[in-house]
């Protein structure tokens, strides 16, 4: 028992980590209609960031304080992330708008490969993965559960907290706000949505800053419980993030987050009862994946297309 | 909720979208299939360009192949530095009469496929005369029966898996495998019983859990240790495997924890290993990690390894051999940006033993033509010198005869040795 709730207890880590990358996928997704394979490298940018944070402009003195320092590693990693989201959209994936749907997604894995090369030569000793601090209350819970003991990180719980709380605040805005109603308006018809004074240009960088800011925090928070940052991972979990995404049905927010829980749940789970063990756990992802897909094509919470003339 | 309506062409749209996601799952998996990133070639000079030398017929290349980038990049760049170093140092001596020295770096990023390409590249080279390399035993593999086709002789500084000399009944039936490879180094069959008595016989560890990343040098090592622990009285009470890009051991953890282990063995490289380690006690799990080789390095203590843990690694300590510490201060002098690393005394080995067969084979003046490749083979084999690392000659099947092995352990946040010796079964 203990050992089934300590892997779940990992499968919501992991997931909320996979969710916070997965709501910028769906979003932009649910906007502009574009698979954008470069939010991987955001994330990744964004830990680094943080990391550049802590290490160059952050005084001595204030790192040994994680409420002074954590809070300033992740502004620095989401204004990163948030500034490169926005130019990568400015520069690689407006003046593509109205092209055909390959040019814009090809662009993004170009984006996606220049991003990764550039952090490895470009910021120091990252051929390799470079260690990140330990920025934030290093403390372990231990309690007992039926026939063992069960564990969970400061840093964990703080992982799962953030991205359901994000989760939230973010569906709220989108179905409250202003903004979040331009925001719907545009997903749903763009010429319509400028007829009636939305601004699609504005509303659709704001979609870009958001996912860009969610995916920075997700670096610092995946720095901080990993203790490492490596070039690979944005690729790595771009993927997951991807599947999740399609998983819970691409443009659905509640779609990401369940779709990212999800995977995270499925790892561990595969890994530690299904034949194969750890080795095979991202072939669980998958089969269920395809299963999904074969009796939902628009993911568990995507809505039906519908086709109006 | 995002309501998502297609913008234009609404017919046509349903289609369109489809396709878009489709190609993007079909990209998606193309490229986790395929090795992301391309060859990044440096060539690296000989240095030493000394005018007393007659180097009048031209230059010749000492290929290296070993991880220039990525997660193991810190042993290759130590192997790459170290092979530059013997070859400007032949340069001041002039050793090669006529000719230059030089020596060309081709990344593997520690993958058999782009191993693979590094070694045609070197061996469509005329001037080649022999491979320093490779790093992991995985893309010896694969560049051994390259090297083959050309006669080019091989030197590792570092595999260690017993069978790419031997053979896979290395144990039973031994067959030399290739007469072109060599190494300096020792091999997994003396690495992983090593650990394995140290480990059971000296720290008294009873129940171990073996955890490997699946790959040839992690899972020959742990094969090894395991039947030498299990002999020695030891349980192995839990076996698992790691993906090689994993970073989140959680799950792998969680399997292992249920059957309360007092140590693990893990078969694999440090950019795993570290942050394995670190995850483990966290987890509650504040048990030594003990690895080979392939966690002996200073990064492995950056990414998490912690006090106490172990490591095997061939040969004697670097820093107390005699015959080592003029390799170290000459390296210090050259003031390289890497450390020298777990083999850079081996890969100078190696490219001395391969300078030392070509000057034998170009000795009265001869031209060098790649015919003269059969002979640098032969004078590889019959090579035999004080090295870095100790004696380095080669017997029947291209090993080292040069057995020994250190245990290492972290203290005081750096490694230090522990015990030295052989393995005498």
């Amino acid at each position: 028992m203990a050992t089934l709730l300590q892997q779940l207890i990992n499968g919501l880590v992991l997931g909320g980590l996979i969710a916070l990358i997965a709501l910028g996928y769906t979003m932009v997704y649910g906007i502009i209609q574009l698979i954008n394979f470069a939010h991987g490298e955001v994330f990744m940018v964004g830990g680094f960031a943080s990391l550049a944070t802590y290490r160059y402009f952050l005084p001595p003195s204030w790192r040994s304080d994680w409420w002074l320092a954590l809070p300033l590693m992740a502004i620095g990693g989401a204004v990163v992330a948030v500034v490169l989201a926005v130019v990568m959209e400015r520069f690689a994936y407006r003046p593509l708008r109205n092209a055909p749907r390959l040019a814009p997604l090809i662009t993004a894995l170009g984006v996606s490969v220049i991003l990764k090369e550039v952090v490895r030569l470009g910021y120091p000793g990252a051929t390799a993965p470079v260690p990140f601090p330990r920025a934030f209350v290093d403390h372990q819970f231990r309690f007992e559960f039926f026939d063992g003991t069960v564990n969970i990180g400061s840093t964990a719980i703080l992982m799962i907290v953030v991205s359901i709380v994000g989760a939230i605040i973010l569906q709220t805005y989108i179905t409250r706000s202003r903004m979040g109603r331009a925001m719907r308006a545009t997903a749903q018809d763009p010429d319509t949505a400028r007829l009636m004074g939305v601004n699609p240009n504005r509303t659709i960088v704001l979609t870009f800053t958001i996912g860009g800011a969610l995916a920075g925090i997700a670096g610092v928070l995946y720095g901080i419980h990993i203790t490492n940052v490596d070039t690979e991972v944005g690729f790595l979990y771009g993927i997951f993030a991807f599947t999740a995404a399609v998983l819970g049905g691409v443009g659905s927010i509640k779609g990401a987050v369940i779709g990212g829980f999800a995977i995270g749940l499925i790892k561990t789970l595969s890994g530690q009862y299904f034949p194969g063990g750890t080795q095979y756990d991202l072939v669980w992802i998958f089969v269920l994946l395809i299963v999904v897909l074969v009796f939902r094509p628009q993911g568990l919470f995507g809505e039906p297309e519908r086709v109006r003339a | 909720m995002l309501t998502r309506i297609v913008r234009t062409k609404a017919e046509k749209g349903h289609h369109v979208r489809n396709q878009t996601v489709k190609a993007a799952v079909l990209v998606a998996g193309a490229l986790l299939l395929a090795a992301c990133g391309t060859n990044k070639t440096e060539s690296g000079s000989g240095g030493g360009n000394n005018q007393s030398c007659d180097q009048s017929k031209g230059t010749l290349v000492i290929g290296v192949i070993a991880p220039q980038s990525g997660g193991l990049s810190a042993l290759g760049l130590g192997i790459r530095n170290s092979a530059q170093l013997a070859a400007a140092q032949a340069n001041e001596k002039c050793a090669t009469p006529g000719y230059k020295l030089e020596v060309q770096t081709e990344d593997d990023q520690a993958t058999a496929q782009v191993g693979a390409q590094a070694a045609t590249r070197l061996s469509s080279n005329a001037n080649v005369v022999g491979v320093v390399g490779t790093l992991n035993s995985s893309v010896a593999q694969s560049v051994q029966p390259i090297l083959k086709g050309k006669n080019i002789v091989q030197v590792s500084p570092a595999n260690t898996n017993p069978s790419l000399t031997r053979g896979a009944e290395y144990g039973t039936a031994p067959k030399r495998q290739f007469e072109n490879y060599f190494r300096v180094c020792a091999t997994d069959d003396l690495q992983g019983p090593f650990a394995a008595k140290y480990l059971v016989g000296k720290a008294g560890k009873k129940s171990i859990a073996i955890i490997t990343d699946g790959k040839t040098y992690g899972e020959g090592l742990a094969a090894e240790f395991k039947k030498q622990a299990e002999k020695d009285g030891a349980t192995i009470v839990a076996t698992a495997k790691v993906g090689e890009k994993d970073t989140d051991f959680s799950g792998v953890i969680g399997t292992i924890s249920g059957s309360k282990p007092d140590a693990v063995y893990y078969g694999g490289e440090y950019p795993q290993a570290g942050p394995l380690s670190k995850q483990l006690k966290d987890a509650g799990l504040n048990i030594p990690v003990m690895g080979g080789d392939g966690i002996y390095d200073g990064k492995y203590i950056e990414l998490g390894g912690k006090e106490g843990d172990l490591a095997t690694s061939v040969g004697a300590p670097t820093d107390t051999l005699d015959t080592a510490k003029a390799f170290v201060s000459a390296y210090k002098a050259k003031a390289y940006k890497d450390d020298f690393s777990a083999y850079g005394a081996f890969s100078y080995d190696a490219t001395n033993a391969i300078i030392g067969a070509l000057s034998k084979t170009l000795t009265g003046g001869g031209e060098w033509s790649e015919a003269k490749r059969a002979d640098v083979i032969k004078n590889v084999q019959s090579y035999s010198a004080e090295g870095a690392t100790g004696e380095v000659k080669f017997d029947e099947y291209g090993d080292s005869t040069n057995k020994l092995l250190t245990v290492y352990k972290v203290s005081g946040g750096k490694w230090v040795a522990d015990e030295t010796g052989t393995f005498g079964g």
